[in-house]
């Protein structure tokens, strides 16, 4: 497998849309804690320098009053010695470094602008009182050096110092001189960056550990199913409509599943209904034929074998050989005929007529057979069904010939058919097929020739861009599987006219309803107009006497019996002409028969099976 | 004797021309034929048959038109359909059309016989009535026609709804005069299903022939009329009341209603 199967295409996405989350959550959090964090250690920083500051002063005030200069060196060189320290200075009121713990400054100016001045200096008259926050500035010397925290602290002038013996300090003099302690801050500045990387790490593992539990929920939740459910549209679209799908739980995933197998069940059945249509449609042709050729020369056989019959009445012997062609002549006769009974169901002789009734008559003709069996028959018959419009006969046969495969079926005692009958109704979305259309001069616009879905198409002349070429339409209203003869302009209407006469099928008085083109109609003899926008990405139809039909409604019956039931191999055949399991005793025309009469009165039939348990065969009738 | 009646064959299988004119001529009877219906046309014009044996589906002209022709032109010969297309509908049509008889391709050599002797019957019967006509005879009973509110199938097979909606049904006395005394009745069980068109019952008349009687209409047999088996007379003395054969439940009655013709007119 490759890596591209471990995590699937939504894990990743996922694994992306997840893990930038978390970069944004924990950078976000992050920044913040550290900015709090190294707030917090630098006002410790400042608190201590403040202290400390503090503390040089008081401890040089005597030394100062004294003037004992090399008293404060000693003091300010003895505090300096702890490492945090960087260096501490006095200025006087010029700026000149009076004192400093690194000696070489000492008697050297500074610029007012510098770092250490700009608190009190930045205003044309220097400030005389500094607010205790104000005091202190964070700065580096180069970029790449450690930040260097530094506390100014003001020496005011005093009345000791004006009434001392020294001295020179005249008493209008508000500042004397500043103190300036800075403090080197590497400490607080190794402890951000430490737990900075601890947070990058963090996040880091953070990421990886959600990517490892998204990636194996994915592939667990997500990627097999998907999986599952590609091996299946691959078994379908290469034909193979058995494939169904291994149960995937009750979730989204579950539920598409299901409805995939659905719809592939449903799609057999379809494509059965199809296929079945056709050829029964050619068998019928093809037996028609066969039955009316075979005839004559049977008619030859059989007039000779049964004259040589009579006038050989006084030699026994070749009578009794005689006597097996005329039989056997009449036996395939027989077979003949019932071809000819399977080919000639294609004009049903349709009335009206209560299914009720027609399943009572049909009961009623084979009751003995089934009380014979010991067969329990059960009706579950709905009281209030409309009337249908039907070949009574060929119905009833249907009935008969599905309620004795039921009993024959049945091998044991206590077989039961059950027999039931209701009415159902079913959106006409995708069922209505135009079978008949006409130009306004009658002319023919069906064409057999091409199909869409095995069904006649609707052939109009198109122009589009000076071009032009046939359109054939879809038959079944609202499918919109259109074949185009030529290239289609995005967006913009085409000429339609028919094939045959030119006249323009083009509708000038009316506008369609969504996209304001032209619109086209032809007529549907006897069901009304067909009317379809001429632009190709709309759309939009109308078959105005079919919306009004609303649902098609069917009546429904089934019959079941609890009998042996049908092999799944045999299931999908047993519609097929020839096709018996009933060996000598059938022709294998039966179903085949009743498939051909339920298609010609438009309705299906379906048939569910289990080996054992027992058949049901689902007969759907429109009204 | 009698038996010196010329029979015409259309058919456009040699073989079937050669079996049927073989079974016929061993009978006595003088056959000609023909292979296509706008040839046997011109043979009509030429010729007095007593009977005519067509076959329905041929090239350019059908069975059909040629029956259609000889009814325009008034011509009064019995024609007895056959055909390799055996469906109801063909069997009915033809009957509805005037045809006396109608048999399904391949037959047996006793099936084509007793139509043959049928039609050369019924051929007989026209021509009594109508030498009696032209002599203008007081016209003694050569056959009873069926009561008028009745309905027949060409003139084999009667039946008559009643008013609980099932049908009787049975053989006209015209069908019966063809034969030749019926001396033996096989009748299908009841519960069975009658197709229209199809033989529903076999007559064995006297001289050994066996004639089948072809179901007015279709349905299931609910009840047949066993004195027939024991006096199989019956059928003859009274063909229309106490004669019947089946009493069935209709299938399809409006549609087959349309191929039957209804007994009041035969009186006009």
């Amino acid at each position: 497998m490759k890596s591209k199967d471990f995590i699937s295409k939504i894990g990743l996405k996922l694994i992306v849309a997840v893990g930038i989350i978390t970069i944004v959550i924990i950078g976000a959090f992050s920044y913040f804690s550290i900015q709090a964090q190294s707030d917090a250690l630098l006002s410790q920083a400042e608190i201590q320098a403040n202290k400390l500051s503090e503390t040089i002063k008081n401890s040089t005030y005597s030394s100062m009053l004294q003037n004992k200069r090399e008293e404060i060196h000693t003091i300010i060189n003895a505090i300096s010695q702890e490492t945090s320290i960087r260096e501490i200075r006095v200025l006087n009121k010029e700026g000149r470094i009076m004192f400093s713990s690194q000696n070489d400054l000492i008697g050297k100016m500074v610029d007012k602008q510098a770092e250490s001045c700009y608190a009190c200096h930045t205003a044309d008259k220097p400030l005389e009182r500094l607010p205790i926050n104000e005091r202190v500035r964070v700065y580096k010397i180069h970029p790449d050096s450690s930040r260097i925290l530094g506390v100014i602290n003001p020496i005011y002038n005093d009345e000791s110092c004006w009434n001392s013996d020294c001295h020179a300090h005249p008493k209008e003099q508000k500042v004397l001189g500043v103190l300036d302690v800075k403090m080197d801050l590497t400490d607080v500045d190794r402890q951000i960056s430490n737990s900075e990387f601890r947070f990058i790490i963090f996040a880091i593992i953070a990421i990886v550990a959600l990517s490892f539990i998204i990636g194996f929920f994915v592939r667990r939740w997500i990627g097999k199913p998907v999986k599952e459910l590609v091996t299946a549209t691959n078994q379908v679209s290469s034909g193979n409509l058995n494939y169904t799908i291994k149960s995937l739980g009750k979730d989204e995933l579950g539920i598409l599943a299901m409805s995939f197998n659905n719809m592939t069940k449903k799609l057999a059945e379809a494509r059965m209904q199809l296929f079945q249509s056709d050829k029964m449609a050619s068998l019928g042709r093809l037996a028609a034929g066969v039955a009316h050729e075979i005839n004559n020369p049977l008619t030859g056989v059989l007039t000779y074998s049964s004259f040589l019959l009579k006038r050989t009445k006084g030699n026994p012997e070749v009578q009794e050989d005689l006597q097996v062609i005329v039989r056997e002549t009449k036996r395939s006769r027989e077979i003949v005929k019932s071809l000819l009974d399977f080919a000639r169901q294609s004009v049903p002789k349709k009335q009206h007529a209560d299914i009720n009734e027609i399943i009572e008559q049909a009961i009623s003709v084979i009751n003995n057979q089934l009380s014979l069996k010991h067969i329990k028959l059960e009706k579950n018959l709905d009281p209030n069904l409309p009337q249908v419009t039907v070949d009574t006969n060929q119905v009833q046969q249907v009935f008969i010939n599905l309620i004795v495969n039921a009993s024959d079926a049945i091998e044991k005692d206590g077989g039961i058919i059950k027999i039931s009958s209701s009415s159902i109704s079913l959106s006409s979305f995708g069922i209505a097929q135009i079978k008949r259309a006409v130009c306004p001069k009658r002319h023919d616009l069906m064409d057999n020739e091409i199909k869409i879905d095995g069904l006649p198409t609707i052939k109009v002349k198109m122009k589009s861009n000076g071009e032009e070429g046939f359109m054939n339409l879809d038959p079944v209203y609202g499918k919109h599987r259109h074949q185009f003869g030529i290239e289609i302009n995005k967006g913009k209407s085409v000429q339609v006219s028919c094939p045959k006469c030119s006249t323009s099928l083009i509708n000038e008085d009316k506008k369609c309803p969504e996209c304001n083109s032209a619109i086209f109609s032809f007529e549907i003899p006897s069901q009304g107009m067909f009317e379809a926008c001429t632009n190709p990405d709309c759309g939009w139809e109308k078959w105005a006497e079919e919306d009004d039909a609303g649902n098609k409604e069917f009546v429904e019956v089934k019959i079941s019996d609890n009998g042996c039931g049908i092999e799944k191999e045999d299931l999908a055949k047993i519609f097929e002409p020839f096709y018996s399991t009933k060996g000598q005793t059938g022709t294998g025309l039966g179903l085949a028969v009743i498939w051909g009469i339920i298609d010609n009165h438009n309705g299906t039939i379906n048939v569910d099976s289990e080996i054992g348990k027992g058949t049901t065969f689902k007969i759907r009738l429109p009204i | 004797m009698s038996n010196k009646r010329e029979i015409l064959i259309i058919d456009d299988e040699q073989v079937i021309l050669d079996a049927v004119s073989k079974i016929a001529e061993s009978e006595g009877f003088k056959v000609d034929t023909v292979l296509n219906a706008k040839e046997a046309l011109l043979k009509i014009d030429q010729n007095n048959y007593s009977t005519i044996l067509c076959d329905i589906m041929m090239p350019e002209m059908d069975g059909f038109q040629l029956l259609d022709k000889l009814n325009n032109e008034h011509k009064n010969i019995p024609v007895v359909m056959i055909t390799g297309f055996s469906t109801v509908e063909n069997a009915v049509n033809s009957l509805y059309k005037g045809a006396v008889d109608f048999i399904a391709k391949p037959f047996t050599f006793e099936e084509i016989i007793s139509a043959i002797y049928r039609a050369i019957e019924y051929d007989k019967i026209q021509l009594k009535i109508e030498s009696d006509k032209k002599g203008n005879k007081e016209s003694s009973v050569i056959y009873v026609p069926c009561p008028p509110r009745y309905k027949r199938l060409g003139n084999i097979s009667w039946m008559n709804l009643e008013t609980q909606g099932t049908a009787v049904v049975g053989a006209t006395d015209m069908f019966l005069r063809t034969l030749n005394n019926v001396k033996n009745i096989e009748m299908m069980e009841t519960e069975n299903i009658v197709v229209q068109g199809n033989s529903c019952a076999k007559f064995e008349a006297e001289d050994g022939l066996i004639h089948s009687c072809l179901a007015p209409i279709g349905g299931r047999i609910i009840e047949r009329n066993e004195k027939l088996l024991t006096d199989p007379a019956l059928l003859e003395k009274d063909p229309y009341f106490k004669g019947w054969i089946y009493r069935l439940i209709p299938s399809d009655i409006e549609y087959e209603m349309k191929y039957l013709i209804p007994c009041s007119s035969d009186r006009m």
